[in-house]
């Protein structure tokens, strides 16, 4: 039996192990990927980014034994940063996960970002899909509290929550601004600390400005207004019938307090992308992303086998010289096959 | 990049809460390169075995100031094996007595450091322990 074989049947050591293979990028871990393909599509994807230290770790503790009660089997992905120094790192959110112990419906695994800078590593969808194969119902992946670019976990996941607490600077300006591009939730944690209100009343405010034009998909400067609908009537996407605002909510992620209000919008989330035929959409773009992904290193690779060295330097001293444009030189360098 | 990285789990079993060599072990591993899961203090024997499993790490190590030593090790050792993990390597710091120290490796502790042990040391032979397997 193979590994991947041994994962769909349930093998925690099995799963382990594969784990690493595709978090190594290893011709091993390539096969699995290929082998439990057809078995993912299934889980629910929810990813928790925010600032370091908002309680993020905390929350998906809390979440997790929620979703524990109904039946739900968790895993559980936690990104933390390696050192840009010494490539090594410590990955701590574990710490913050000791309730889940002992529990066999609940796996966590953490990894290392590994130089990629988006928040998550390179190989976290492919560590997300193993999981989805295992047949892990709820799949939540803990961001890098630094955040440069979020854009990476709204891609991956179904749901967003973005975690926010209260004393990092509640003014409008201090809330980064693409955080409503990606946020699906906003989550006010430590919510026991003074000055929730205005961390909230922030967020309020910002979601209100932004309100007109949220979520308007638009396609070549015209609003995608999904079927059904007179594309006349000019409404705000909130406004539109199975339209969705990100909710605001206020948890104690010590105390487990407001966990199961916010599970209730997760699942409301869901639903919602279900009905909306957005939950397809996101599945859609994030596939055809990957397939580029693929394409490109694949067809890379295959440029490289075909172009020697020499040829390469010797047309990159023309560009230097700019005695040929780059584009000119991609004509030459692929004999004239690029468009 | 891809070459493959030593993975340690880093944890504290018992009772006691002297954390600091724990910590600074942690980040000597760390600044040597390898990917250290820190997972606090009180842990179980059986909350050890299962996030080696998890984390499937290379290198298990303890750190134990609370005298426990004897009856944590031999506990976390028989885990592991039940789990399939024989091929870790598993380390011990803290405070252990020397008569202590043949019973341990007898149970198949690779090394065991005391105060004042140097984390170079530490780092040399948890990598030329993983080599050699
Ligand atoms: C600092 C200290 C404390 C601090 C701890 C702060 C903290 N957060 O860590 C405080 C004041 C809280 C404390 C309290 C107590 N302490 Co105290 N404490 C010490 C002391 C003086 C130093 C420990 C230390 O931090 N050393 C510095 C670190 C860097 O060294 P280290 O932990 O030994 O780590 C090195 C190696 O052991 C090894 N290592 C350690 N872990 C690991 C892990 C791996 C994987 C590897 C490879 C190596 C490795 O590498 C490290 C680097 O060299 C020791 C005495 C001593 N000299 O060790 C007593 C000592 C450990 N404490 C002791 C006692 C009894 C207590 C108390 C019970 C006292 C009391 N009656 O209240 C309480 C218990 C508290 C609790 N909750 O458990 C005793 C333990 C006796 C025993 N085991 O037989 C000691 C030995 C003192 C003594 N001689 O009696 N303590
Ligand atoms: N008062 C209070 N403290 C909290 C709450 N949630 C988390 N904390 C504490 O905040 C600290 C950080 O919590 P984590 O859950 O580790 O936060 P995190 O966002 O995962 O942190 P990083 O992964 O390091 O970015 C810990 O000391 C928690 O105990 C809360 O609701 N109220
Ligand atoms: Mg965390």
């Amino acid at each position: 039996m193979s590994l991947a074989d041994s994962v769909l049947t349930g093998d925690r050591l099995s799963l382990a192990r594969v784990l690493t293979q595709v978090e190594n990028d290893t011709p091993d871990g390539r096969a699995a990927l290929d082998a439990l393909f057809p078995h993912t599509g299934k889980a629910h994807l929810i990813g928790v980014t925010g600032a370091p230290g908002t309680g993020k770790s905390s929350l998906v503790n809390q979440l997790a034994l929620h979703f524990r009660k109904q039946n739900k089997r968790v895993a559980i992905v936690a990104v933390d940063p390696s050192s840009p120094f010494t490539g090594g790192a410590v990955l701590g959110d574990r710490v913050r996960m000791k309730d889940l112990s002992g529990d066999a419906g609940v796996f966590i695994r953490s990894m290392a970002t590994r130089g990629s800078l988006g928040g998550l590593a390179q190989a976290t969808a492919g560590v997300v899909q193993v999981f989805d194969a295992a047949g892990y119902d709820v799949i939540m992946i803990e961001t890098v509290g630094a955040g440069q670019s979020e854009v990476d976990i709204a891609r991956l996941a179904h749901t967003t929550l973005v975690v926010e607490a209260p004393g990092l600077g509640d003014d409008i300006q201090a809330i980064k601004a693409g955080i409503l591009e990606i946020a699906d939730i906003l989550v006010v944690n430590k919510a026991d600390r003074p000055g929730v209100e205005n961390t909230e009343k922030a967020l309020k405010s910002m979601l209100d400005m932004a309100h007109p034009t949220q979520r308007v998909y638009l396609h070549h400067g015209t609003p995608l207004v999904p079927s059904g609908h007179s594309p006349q009537v000019q409404r705000t996407w909130g406004e539109m019938e199975g339209g969705w605002i990100p909710p605001i909510l206020k948890t104690v992620a010590t105390e487990g307090k407001g966990i199961a209000e916010l599970i209730e919008q997760i699942e409301k989330h869901a639903a919602h992308l279900h009905v909306s035929g957005d939950w397809a959409a996101r599945e859609r773009a994030r596939l055809e992303s990957e397939l580029e992904a693929a394409l490109q290193e694949t067809l890379m690779s295959q440029f490289r086998e075909r172009v020697s060295d020499q040829q390469y330097n010797e047309v990159m001293r023309q560009v230097f010289e700019r005695s040929l444009s780059p584009g000119e030189a991609v004509k030459k360098l692929t004999n004239g096959r690029a468009k | 990049m891809t070459d493959k990285k030593i993975r340690v789990l880093v944890a504290k079993p018992g009772l006691d809460g002297h954390d600091r060599g724990a910590k600074v072990v942690a980040r000597a591993l760390r600044d040597a390169g390898m990917e250290v899961i820190y997972t606090g203090l009180r842990q179980t024997p059986e909350m050890i075995a299962e996030a080696a499993l998890q984390e499937d790490v290379d290198v298990v190590g303890l750190s134990i100031l609370s005298g426990a030593h004897m009856a944590l090790a031999p506990r976390i050792m028989e885990l592991l094996k039940a789990n399939g993990q024989t091929h870790v390597k598993v380390f011990i710091g803290g405070i252990v007595p020397d008569e202590d120290i043949p019973r341990l490796m007898e149970i198949g502790i690779t090394g065991v450091y005391g105060p004042g042990a140097s984390t170079e040391d530490i780092v040399k032979e948890i990598r030329s322990a993983i080599k050699g397997k």
